[in-house]
């Protein structure tokens, strides 16, 4: 609890910190960081600790942020009414694949997760009234009307901040619940779950709509982030960044989310905007090629931490 | 309490079991022996729903449970333990059984309030515990437990669902002889409030706890009756029993 209020504490004060030495652009890398944390965050969820390791988050992620940006374009700016539109249609895009998907097992349920997020992503790209491959501009960012203004980076940065505490604060509750519970047992012997008379698809399926709903908000977030939505969301690589995230960050771990979410972001800008002169006397097009330092960096951390950078910090299990 | 009526199941060519009727009657410890292969533990898969049934009906209590899931069945108060040690390793003693405390005890689809207030689940899974000899192990993670603890409480897991009708699939599965007698203490006790159905190797463990024993033979049922018949059924002995029971 307290590490948590600590965490939010910084988190709080940074923005202010940036504002301060005029360094707004960090404020703006920020939200982005923490809309990133919302998603992995959701992934965790079912990858961590559900034990389901789905590969089209994409998918939620993606069609959060074109809901968003349809009703946008289509004159229905206000969040009260696009945001919870996102997590619905998002829950329901989850409860439909995860009503299908979640009949199968291991590889298989990989790949089918994968082909539903791929379907969808297709779907888009070729909607050419809403953008097609280009992706789709929107007049601005949502409005919510009491005096808030969500174009100005600075309240922007909070009410995401607002958000991402409150799904994390969601999130703990559920893993300590009884369902939260029964989710762990399932992970841990999921023929044993039934045999005591757990309905245990059912409880998969509710903890994969809960993780697509969650995306959705996350898609309703990076939408507004740049008011533009790119059908690159629902890509398959994207669902393999937040894959990422997720591991680097620790897998199961209520903190994997954002940590994950962070270094992977922060890295990809530290590499792609300062030039480091070592590597760059050995290497002077190394920045051109920044997947790959990303990549050599990640390898090296996930190598050193196994358990994701979270188990760092984690304190021993009190038992 | 418990009827198959012509109950079979095949994997491709093979029959594992072949149109079995049996009676299991309520309050009785019934055992089913025979050799390895004759279809015990898909018997017991198809009377948990672990396994599909191809032909014959399961009715337990009065109602048909034949196409039922497993978890449904569980409900209906008929639980099973399993042969190959099958509980949640990364637990403790004291959350294995409260977990299967949980499931029968209100809804599980609770997302929001803290389980570990939960104290009622909590008292039921320690008084478990306790009756399965576990009670200075609560806190102990059960992959850590010795073989003949992580029996018990497989057999425990199954007791915390409060069933009606438990199958303990060779409870005693390589048990040392002071460990085997803990477990038979154990099935006495239980005798008192739960029907067994019991699949055992172990013949000096059959013969003390069983009211009655069934033969299943090649998934065939050979035999039904009180040990003493069965001791003497020829047709047993010839396929099975052998000098097993001569001596």
């Amino acid at each position: 609890m307290k590490r948590a209020l600590l965490v939010f504490l910084v988190l709080a004060i940074f923005p202010l910190a940036m504002q301060a030495i005029d360094a707004m652009f960090y404020v703006s890398l920020a939200s982005r960081i923490l809309i990133y944390a919302i998603a992995a965050t959701s992934l965790n969820l079912v990858l961590g600790y559900g034990g389901l390791v789905s590969f089209g988050h994409a998918a939620f992620f993606g069609a959060g942020a074109f809901v968003v940006g349809i009703l946008a374009v289509e004159g229905v700016p206000s969040a009260w009414i696009a945001w919870p539109a996102a997590v619905a249609v998002a829950a329901l895009a989850a409860l439909v694949i995860g009503a299908m998907s979640l009949r199968t097992r291991g590889v298989y349920f990989i790949m089918i997760t994968l082909a539903f997020a791929q379907m969808i992503y297709y779907i888009f790209v070729s909607l050419k009234t809403y953008g097609g491959d280009d992706g789709l501009s929107m007049p601005g960012r949502s409005t919510v009307g009491l005096g808030v203004n969500l174009r100005n980076d600075l309240v922007w940065y909070y009410v995401v901040l607002a958000l991402l505490a409150a799904v994390l604060y969601g999130m703990h509750r559920l893993v300590h619940s009884r369902f939260g519970r029964v989710i762990d047992a399932i992970r841990e012997n999921e023929a044993r779950a039934e045999a005591i008379g757990f309905p245990v698809y059912r409880y998969k399926l509710l903890c994969f709509v809960i993780s697509g709903a969650v995306a959705g908000l996350a898609g309703a977030l990076i939408a507004n982030q740049g008011s533009y939505v790119s059908p690159s969301l629902l890509h398959w690589i994207q669902s393999g960044t937040l894959m990422i995230m997720v591991i680097l960050g620790g897998v199961g771990t209520l903190w994997g989310g954002l940590i994950g979410a962070t270094v992977l972001l922060a890295l990809e800008h530290l590499i792609a905007d300062y030039r480091i002169g070592w590597i760059a006397s050995l290497a002077p097009n190394y920045q051109d090629h920044a997947g790959l330092a990303v990549g050599i960096v990640l390898l090296t951390i996930v190598m050193l931490a196994p358990q994701g950078l979270a188990g760092l910090f984690a304190r021993p299990k009190e038992k | 309490m418990l009827e198959l009526r012509g109950v079979s199941k095949r994997f491709g060519g093979v029959v594992a079991t072949d149109d079995v009727t049996l009676d299991v009657v309520r309050g009785e410890v019934h055992a089913l022996i025979g050799p390895n292969g004759a279809g015990k533990t898909t018997l017991i898969g198809q009377i948990s729903g672990v396994l599909p049934t191809d032909m014959g009906r399961i009715v337990f209590n009065g109602a048909d449970v034949t196409r039922l899931t497993t978890h449904a069945r569980v409900r209906a108060g008929l639980a099973r333990s399993y042969q190959v040690t099958s509980i949640f390793r990364r637990f403790s003693v004291l959350d294995n059984l409260a977990l299967a405390v949980q499931a029968r005890s209100g809804s599980s689809f609770s997302l929001w309030h803290p389980l570990h207030t939960e104290h009622a689940l909590f008292h039921e899974a320690a008084a478990i515990a306790a009756d399965i000899g576990l009670a200075g192990k609560m806190n102990t993670v059960a992959a850590t437990l010795a073989h003949g603890e992580q029996r018990a409480l497989e057999v425990g897991l199954a007791l915390a669902t409060r069933p009606q009708l438990v199958l303990l699939d060779e409870p005693m599965a390589g048990m040392g002889p002071q460990e085997s007698a803990r477990m038979i203490a154990l099935i006495e006790k239980m005798r008192a409030q739960v029907t067994v159905l019991l699949v055992e190797h172990d013949m000096d463990a059959v013969f003390r706890l069983a009211d009655r024993i069934s033969v299943l033979v090649n998934g065939r049922l050979i035999a039904t009756g009180a040990p003493q018949a069965i001791r003497a059924d020829p047709a047993v002995r010839k396929a099975y029993l052998g000098e097993e029971l001569a001596a």
